[in-house]
């Protein structure tokens, strides 16, 4: 046979047995001969995404208990709304008036939220676990057609990177709610509590993740033809690829770290728990 | 030194039809699938088709499907699996089949006619060119391809949808674009040619919706998905979902970045 | 009149490997309309085995290196007994042919300044060898793949179709060149897929099949390497040289079973992997011949300094030619101190750390990994010499690599003979493929483009010959004319495995008159079993049948090594006697020629006395005065006679 000049292959007599069954494959009726638990892996990635979807749900639209001074829970800052509640020196700037009526996590949840949407390792996760596109690998997907990323509404995947600006900023405020944490209820400065702790690896987790986005590694380097040209910009690069090589790691991470976060203050605010003073 | 009788199913059979036939075979120590398939051809069934070359794990030629995953033969030892277990052993299921565990991997060679070649720069002569070693990282780590095509089995792109195959290049030669596009002295981009823009227009870079299972399979363990695919992505964007980065290119009349 | 298909083509290149596709991008860029025929995939050939790399003297990491250097070091690797013309040539032209193949796209390792690095090598004065990790031979099958394709693209610009200048037939099997009158006409393949049989008609063929180990029972090589191509020309009427020097590799893998004879590259001692026996020594420092006493170190402590300070040390003996490694490993092992599963022991992971190995041997560290369960990084190796290379071939002119006394038939690389005398460097294959890849494409394209109107014509009854010979497996159970009834027909599995077994055996690594005259009466009686080789089932992809005609071959060369090693009674190089364990310089100046008994290609000869070969010997042409004076004389009165020296 010559390199590639065989025929294409003629029109698929039986359509409605496509992918794996096309008449000219192995005959082979079982979708995947697969003998491991394939399932595992996207059954537990879907139920983990979805609990956190139930949670985020009804914290987002429970507006309240979401401040406890000195902290500000995470799905609610900053708060852009006049019906914030107070926080003294807090990012609560009023940029929405008094017009929005709900629940003011609403407004800034978009960004997160957009950022691990259109991240490409949650991209993985829930087109495997959610939408079985494919379920597992080398198993059969149960869809007719697949145009993936190619058009409307996947194409806005493209956008990933403007999230990645969106989420350095909202990274940053979480930064600035974290420096605020080392206050007391009072708001002197100089303490500690555990829930400054919770805010510390919190923060850590979501600057990891947000940094081992793909791409942050594309700008701040990946882009470059010539690494040898710009040394400042190859070390940042390989730094960023060291930890984008744990992007699903952080990613789930820095997930469980930020609903932590958020339940402690949920705790704290409700008054079921009290928050252990350190100093 | 000990040995057991396995049991095998091998599937059989050409474009007309066929199935899993059943074997009982012997093992011994140290061996892998593509021995016990020599086996069988040297004992049972002299006919039994299958493509194999180095035996090991450097020229990508015994591609089949193992208990339902793409591997190679020569590089899948027998003591991953149970004595007692029935180990299947397929064609790659993405291609047309020929005879018993050879396909017809004509796709692929077609796909790679289709990726414009290394451009040379006009200026420098054979032994005139530098290149640094981080600059060459990326894409040697691409050329450690051994072309055994079990990323372009696996990738549901074209496994599930013939009728995508048109369109997609599949992973190995996505890969090979993003190869070429990181090569430092590639000067395609002189002659009108750009392979961040054909990655997606041409190539079908927009199919790929990044499930890695082309990075699950490889057996050189090439990133593809993180080092290749996605970095061509972030590239394709850079062209033409942008409109920041194309400002500045406009600006800075900067041809190629860096 | 046949029945089979038929396409005309300038130059057919036989093989696919790093020498027939280069010789195929010459051809078809000197207009040419070249075809490549292949047993496997495009893209698979052997030469994806070669790790350690290509020797060029480009002089990069140490510009003291220059071609003359490496025309030194290769005429002392082969024994003085390579076509010298060749081995002058490949010096000369490597570096021009490695730049090459970085402006179509290859990426080798870097110098710190952005050259090509060369790293060390057995026999290499310099370090030498431009590398990509330990996967070269990849790296060079790969590019010239690519650059096939280009300029398929090119020809698909001009043409609308990829294929009208270039065109690779792969998964197809020549069995017969044809022949009009002495010249080549052309050749007869079948297609493995479909088992449908074809002809190419091209005034000139390239024969690049590669070599013979397939013969051998431990080997590093594939399937693929069952001598077509040193058959093929016998068939044709050319004549092969030297066959008795088989190179076996010091260190192949020993364990598990299934991948006896894979190879460990020698870059592993190149980069500071020394040899110990089971009692823990470094045995190689016993083993240092006396022509090569004073370039290597005499103690560990100047061994181990030579690979950070090489101008002032010399290097360990691990790293002398690897006929004389191979030799010494089989001598601690029939000594008693092998490893467990007889082999001995190589060692990396005590001389450097962890990290480094798994970056400079990358495809080493994943082979022991995967294939034997071993740690290189933290355990040793167990290895054992295995058949790697034939240094003998098809006879060749230098300069043109056209096969002498067939007009039209070219071959290069390890199918060709010659260039590495008695013994081969390793780095200088890939290179030496790459020099003479070009040289025969080059040739076979103005040959074929110079005949004027007298294109040899095919001749039908050579086709329908060339049919029955394919298809006799099929028919296998009724007795051939002449032959006595009743008896059942082989299994080509099983007399391939009795060959590989009688030449490991017989005509292996160290050989004895007695053990060779009994290799050539059991070769004689496979051959007479091997025409009854019969086949189940139908032509479409059947390894049975494939195997079957393979066959042909292997007896054939298999037949020409036993019998130049019989004849050839003295020690050098690949060929070693245990009854005549010296070099013999009266030796030096001869070589030995095998041709077909039966000159019109027939294989009725089943006698094993006179056998299918005739052995013939040669004196060679002396090595040219300005070439000699490279060399001092102390060195060259280890090599040459008396009287060669006082010319």
């Amino acid at each position: 046979m010559a390199t590639g000049t065989e025929p294409p292959a003629t029109e698929d007599p039986h359509p409605s047995r496509g992918g794996v069954r096309t008449t000219t494959r192995a005959a082979i009726d079982a979708p995947h001969l697969r003998t491991d638990r394939w399932w595992l892996a996207p059954a537990a990635t879907a139920a983990g995404l979805l609990a956190f979807i139930v949670y985020s749900t009804w914290r987002a639209f429970a507006d309240t208990d979401y401040y406890a001074a000195p902290y500000v829970s995470p799905f609610y800052s900053p708060c852009l709304a006049e019906r914030c509640e107070p926080m003294r020196h807090g990012p609560n700037w009023e940029i929405f008036g008094s017009w929005w009526g709900i629940s003011p996590a609403i407004i800034i949840l978009i960004f997160p939220l957009g950022f691990r949407l259109t991240c490409y390792y949650y991209r993985k996760a829930y087109y495997r676990g959610f939408w079985a596109s494919p379920p597992a690998c080398a198993v059969a997907e149960p869809h007719k057609k697949y145009t993936g990323e190619t058009r409307f509404p996947l194409v806005l995947q493209n956008i990933h990177r403007y999230f990645f600006y969106a989420a350095i900023v909202v990274a940053g405020i979480l930064t600035y709610d974290t420096v605020l944490a080392f206050r007391d209820e009072h708001y002197a400065w100089g303490h500690m509590g555990l829930g400054t702790l919770v805010f510390l690896v919190n923060i850590v987790l979501i600057w990891a993740y947000t940094l081992s986005c793909h791409s942050c590694r594309h700008i701040v380097g990946g882009k470059l033809k010539h690494f040898s040209k710009h040394p400042v910009r190859y070390k940042a690069w390989q730094l960023v690829g060291k930890l984008n090589a744990r992007h699903m790691a952080l990613a789930w991470a820095s997930l469980v770290s930020v609903a932590l976060a958020d339940f402690y203050v949920y705790l704290v605010a409700s008054g079921a728990f009290d928050d252990p003073r350190l100093f | 030194m000990s040995s057991y009788d396995a049991h095998f199913k091998v599937w059989r059979g050409d474009a007309e039809g066929g199935g899993l036939e059943d074997f009982k075979v012997e093992v011994n120590d140290g061996e892998v699938v593509l021995d016990i398939i020599h086996r069988l051809q040297a004992t049972q069934t002299p006919d039994l088709a299958v493509r194999w070359n180095c035996k090991a794990g450097k020229c990508g030629s015994c591609s089949a499907e193992i208990n339902g995953r793409p591997r190679l033969m020569c590089m899948t030892r027998m003591s991953v699996f149970s004595r007692e277990e029935t180990i299947t052993v397929t064609p790659l299921r993405a291609f047309p089949v020929v005879r018993d565990l050879v396909t017809d991997v004509g796709f692929n060679y077609t796909k790679a006619r289709e990726v414009p070649a290394f451009v040379p720069p006009e200026k420098l002569g054979p032994g005139e060119y530098r290149m640094m070693q981080e600059d060459v990282d990326r894409s040697q780590e691409f050329r450690k391809c051994i072309e055994c095509f079990l990323c372009q089995d696996t990738c549901h792109v074209v496994r599930d949808h013939e009728e995508n195959k048109p369109a997609f290049a599949g992973p190995r030669f996505l890969m090979r674009v993003a190869e070429l596009d990181m090569h430092p002295l590639d000067a395609a981009g002189e002659t009108g040619l750009d392979r961040k823009k054909t990655a997606q227009d041409e190539h079908g870079l927009g199919y790929c919706n990044i499930t890695k299972c082309c990075t699950e399979v490889c057996p050189e363990g090439i990133k593809i998905t993180d080092n290749a695919l996605i970095p061509l992505k972030e590239r394709a964007v850079d062209r033409k979902y942008d409109p920041l980065v194309w400002l500045g290119d406009k600006i800075l009349r900067r041809g190629s970045s860096g | 009149m046949s029945v089979v298909d038929r396409q005309e083509w300038d130059v057919v290149v036989v093989g696919a490997g790093g020498a027939g596709l280069r010789a195929a991008i010459e051809a078809r860029e000197r207009g040419a309309r070249t075809a490549v025929i292949c047993k496997s995939l495009f893209g698979k050939a052997h030469t994806v085995m070669a790790e350690g790399g290509i020797a060029a003297a480009m002089g990069n990491v140490n510009s003291g290196d220059n071609w003359q250097v490496h025309f030194r070091d290769t005429m002392r690797g082969g024994k003085f007994l390579n076509q010298w013309r060749m081995a002058e040539l490949h010096a000369q032209e490597a570096p021009q042919r490695v730049w090459e193949l970085e402006t179509w796209g290859a990426l080798f390792d870097r110098t710190k300044d952005g050259r090509i690095s060369q790293r060390n090598f057995g026999g290499h004065e310099y370090p030498r060898l431009a590398h990509v990790g330990d996967r070269t031979g990849l790296e060079l099958i790969r590019t010239l793949q690519q650059k096939i394709v280009s300029l398929q693209q090119e020809d698909h610009r001009e043409t609308g179709d990829y294929e009208s200048r270039l065109k690779v037939f792969q998964e197809c099997t020549v069995t017969r060149i044809l022949k009009d009158g002495s010249r080549v006409s052309g050749v007869f393949a079948y297609d493995r897929e479909t088992g449908r049989f074809f002809v190419l008609q091209a005034p000139s063929v390239v024969i690049a099949t590669g070599g013979i180990g397939k013969s051998f029972k431990v080997t590093s090589n594939s399937w693929e390497y069952t001598g077509d191509g040193h058959a093929l020309a016998l068939l044709a009427g050319a004549p092969l040289l030297n066959m008795e020097f088989v190179q076996f590799h010091p260190t192949g893998m020993v364990w598990p079973p299934s991948v006896k004879g894979i190879l460990v590259t020698e870059s592993v001692r190149g980069d500071g992997g020394v040899l110990r026996n089971s009692e823990g020594k470094r045995f190689m420092f016993d083993y240092i011949p006396d022509v090569f006493k004073e370039k290597y170190a005499q103690s560990e402590d100047e061994g181990d300094r030579w690979y950070e300070d090489p101008d002032h040390n010399r290097r360990p003996p691990e790293l002398l030619p690897r006929d004389e490694v191979a030799r010494a490993i089989n001598a601690e092992v029939k000594a008693g101190r092998g490893s467990p599963h007889g082999g001995v022991f190589l060692d990396v992971s005590t001389r450097m750390p962890a990290e480094v190995i798994r970056r400079r041997l990358p495809s080493m560290y994943h082979q022991f990994k995967e294939l034997a369960d071993v740690d290189i990084t933290a355990e040793p190796m167990e290895v054992g010499p295995t058949c790697h290379y034939v240094m003998g071939g098809i006879a060749v002119e230098s300069d043109t690599a056209a096969a002498r006394g067939v007009p039209g038939l070219y071959a290069a690389g390890e199918v060709a003979g010659g260039m590495h005398g008695s013994n081969r460097l390793g780095g200088n294959s890939l290179s030496d493929l790459l020099v003479f890849g070009r040289r025969a494409g080059w040739h076979a394209a103005e040959y074929a483009t110079g005949l004027a109107g007298g294109r040899p014509v095919v001749d039908d009854t050579q086709i329908d010959a060339a049919s029955a010979e394919a298809l006799r497996p099929f028919s296998a159970e009724g007795p051939a004319p002449g032959e006595e009834d009743g008896k059942p027909p082989e299994n080509p599995y099983t007399l391939h495995q009795e060959l590989q077994q009688t030449m490991n055996d017989l005509v292996g690594i160290i050989r004895r008159e007695a053990e060779m005259e009994q290799a050539l009466e059991k070769l004689a009686d496979l051959r007479v079993r091997a025409r009854r080789a019969g086949v189940e089932g139908h032509r479409q992809f059947n390894p049975g049948w494939h195997l079957a005609l393979d066959l042909r071959n292997m007896l054939l060369v298999s037949e020409c090594v036993a019998r130049a090693a019989l004849e050839r009674t003295e020690s050098r190089g690949g060929h070693t006697r245990e009854d005549h364990p010296t070099m013999d310089r009266d030796w030096r100046r001869i070589n030995l020629i095998c041709r077909l008994t039966d000159p019109t290609g027939g294989l009725a000869a089943t006698d094993p006395v006179r056998g299918q070969i005739d052995l013939t010997r040669e004196t060679t042409e002396p090595v040219r005065a300005d070439l000699l004076a490279l060399f001092d004389k102390e060195e060259l009165v280890k090599y040459l006679t008396e009287e060669e020296l006082y010319e």
